[in-house]
């Protein structure tokens, strides 16, 4: 708990101090990784934490994205948007959950794929409202206290402080009772439901809650690239998040930091394989599952166990020696 | 009327096809657990190597077998012993995203090292029209209908016909019973991937003549067909058959009645009151999974 603290707090002075060395696109990248991070943490509440299969994460990242982009569209400010997409997912990941009280495993994953479609398909369709595929532009960055958030960098920090105070409330969420309660509905629901813990509850709290930080992360993200169409927002970006959860490793805290940034800056680094960028990035992937199923971050645990391993296998020698001595 | 006739034997031809990529894809699922978010790129692969094998010169059908062949072995066997096999035991996360960078890197390999552009394919059955009581088919429309049907009802009866696919059935119903029998089961579970990239090659030739060969050709293949397993059942052969007719006829008579934009949507609301109300399909006879 202690070292997780260090650590988490030696990357945040990294990500203090680097920006500023960088150029206009460095600082994009990086804000637009710290727009998933939010995004994937929710995610991975919902399916590392709750086990809860969902394939359908980045159709609230679109509804939280479209409320602010319409809502600042017609003059109203951001700092009325947010909490208003904020709601509208929390409201719709609650009615998202339940489908999860009667389906589970792949038939909850196609039933929130299914999801994300419909959202997608209105996000086209409907132009009286999102303006179809011509999106809508010109959406605008927001003002906090007075200052202007308008250059890359400021709303860079702008995110950054956002996505450290959500990083401190799920901290807290999760070592909460309902933390505990969210990974006993994962490991063994019949159990926890014979624990006096109300399943059906936690379930939906699970997808409404992991639905407010993708939402959270969609306006971040309507304000970040100022122009907004339903591409980014369709199945093959909830197929990436899941992707990423599962890679940084589902259920560790930090994993959404290093799945992330696997998922949105490891492609931009392969640029130089050109056109293959996108086939090793994906060979990449299916290595990397092969070689660590649990994702990056269960490489701790692998060692540890490793070497208690070797410990034990150690102390039995030993104790074999002593008794050889003896007889 | 005549329109409507139309526009349900041209779906109900699409949906044959959605059948065979569906019925791999259940047959995977029953068999090993296996979720192959890739079925689209098996089916596009095969394809290309198709298309590969006719600019060698190669006739259709020839380069057809040789594909099969390579299929087999490659997105058969070597999916299997590759992926399937060591990501199986640590459940259902690792194979998805496993077989998610799979199809990214299929997608993506073929467009840098093949093409970008869609290509034309040859068709089977010719592109003639036929006229019967004031409605107008083409060849390969009924073609391919015959051609699918074939092969779902083939693999249905080798499945319920033959000592081997009786074996197949006892794996995917009860690994542990089957092993007690004397049922080789890596072996029964080889021919079920095996069976899944034949009916992908069969999809991709009977596909390709309409949606021709692109690298992301796959994309929407996969997920009618995820569609048509479910609403089907599962756990149901024949079900693969039924899911998609529904899905090929629905999105047919969507785009026309209701309108183009949301052709989709159709088979979608039905797939979710599928999913909803009868999970196991509408073919499906429900299963308790052991724990």
């Amino acid at each position: 708990m202690k070292k997780s603290l260090l650590f988490g707090l030696a990357g945040l002075a990294l990500l203090i101090a680097v920006p500023p060395f960088l150029k206009s696109y460095g600082i994009y990248l990086f804000s637009t990784w710290l727009v998933y991070v939010i995004a994937n943490m929710g995610l991975n509440l919902t399916v590392g934490y709750a086990g809860q299969k969902s394939l359908g994460h980045a159709a609230f990242f679109g509804i939280g994205a479209y409320t602010v982009a319409i809502l600042m569209q017609h003059g109203v400010s951001f700092w009325i948007g947010l909490p208003t997409a904020m709601l509208g997912c929390f409201v719709i990941g609650l009615v998202l959950g339940f489908p999860a009280l009667r389906v589970q495993t792949i038939y909850l994953a196609f039933a929130t794929l299914g999801f994300n479609t419909a959202v997608w398909l209105v996000l086209r369709n409907e132009e009286w409202l999102t303006g179809g595929t011509f999106g809508i532009n010109n959406i605008g960055r927001p003002e906090l206290l007075g200052l202007s958030l308008e250059s890359p960098l400021a709303y860079y920090y702008f995110v950054l402080g956002i996505a450290v105070v959500l990083s401190a409330l799920m901290w807290k969420l999760l070592h909460s009772p309902w933390g505990k309660a969210f990974t006993a509905l994962r490991d063994n629901p019949i159990r926890a439901e014979s624990l006096g813990i109300h399943i059906q509850t936690y379930t939906l709290l699970s997808f409404a809650i992991g639905a407010v930080y993708a939402g959270i992360a969609g306006a971040l993200f309507a304000s970040l690239v100022q122009f907004i169409e339903p591409a980014p927002f369709a199945v093959g970006t909830s197929f990436m998040m899941y992707l990423m959860v599962v890679v940084g490793g589902p259920g560790y805290f930090f994993g959404p930091l290093l799945g992330t940034a696997v998922g949105v800056l490891l492609p931009e680094w392969l640029r130089f394989a050109q056109a293959w960028y996108l086939f090793v990035f994906g060979a990449a992937v299916v290595l990397l599952m092969l070689w660590l199923p649990d994702g990056l971050l269960s490489i701790p645990d692998r060692i540890k166990a490793r070497r208690q391993a070797r410990d034990a296998s150690a102390a039995r020698a030993a104790n074999a020696a002593k008794l050889g001595v003896q007889a | 009327m005549t329109d409507f006739i139309q526009l349900l034997l041209s779906g109900t031809a699409t949906g044959a096809i959605y059948a065979l990529a569906a019925l791999g894809f259940t047959l995977l699922w029953q068999a090993s657990g296996t979720i192959n978010f890739a079925q689209g790129e098996f089916v596009m692969l095969p394809a290309f190597m198709m298309l590969a094998f006719n600019a060698m010169g190669l006739p259709l059908l020839a380069g057809f077998a040789l594909t099969c062949v390579i299929a087999v072995l490659v997105l058969g066997w070597g999916f299997k012993r590759g992926i399937a096999d060591p990501l199986l035991r640590f459940g259902m996360m690792p194979i998805v995203v496993a077989t998610l960078g799979l199809s990214i890197a299929i997608r993506n390999g073929v467009r840098a090292g093949f093409s970008a552009e869609a290509h034309p394919f040859p068709s089977l059955f010719g592109d003639k029209l036929i006229h019967v009581a004031g409605v107008t088919l083409t060849s390969a429309d009924i073609g391919t209908l015959v051609a699918a049907v074939l092969l779902v009802a083939g693999t249905q009866a080798y499945l319920s016909r033959t000592v081997t696919g009786r074996a197949m059935q006892a794996v995917a119903q009860n690994t542990e019973s089957a092993t007690v029998l004397g049922i080789n089961v890596p072996r029964m579970v080889f021919y079920t991937f095996a069976i899944n990239a034949l009916l992908a090659c069969a999809a991709a030739l009977l596909v390709t003549p309409t949606y021709l060969a692109k690298f992301d050709m796959g994309e929407g293949l996969a997920t009618k067909a995820f569609f048509a397993a479910i609403i089907g059942g599962f756990n149901n052969s024949r079900g693969a058959l039924l899911g998609g007719v529904i899905v090929g006829v629905s999105e047919n008579l969507a785009a026309a009645y209701v309108s183009p934009a949301y052709k989709d949507a159709v088979a979608l609301v039905i797939f979710m009151l599928v999913i909803l109300f009868k999970p196991q399909g509408l073919m499906g006879k429900r299963v308790e999974r052991k724990v």
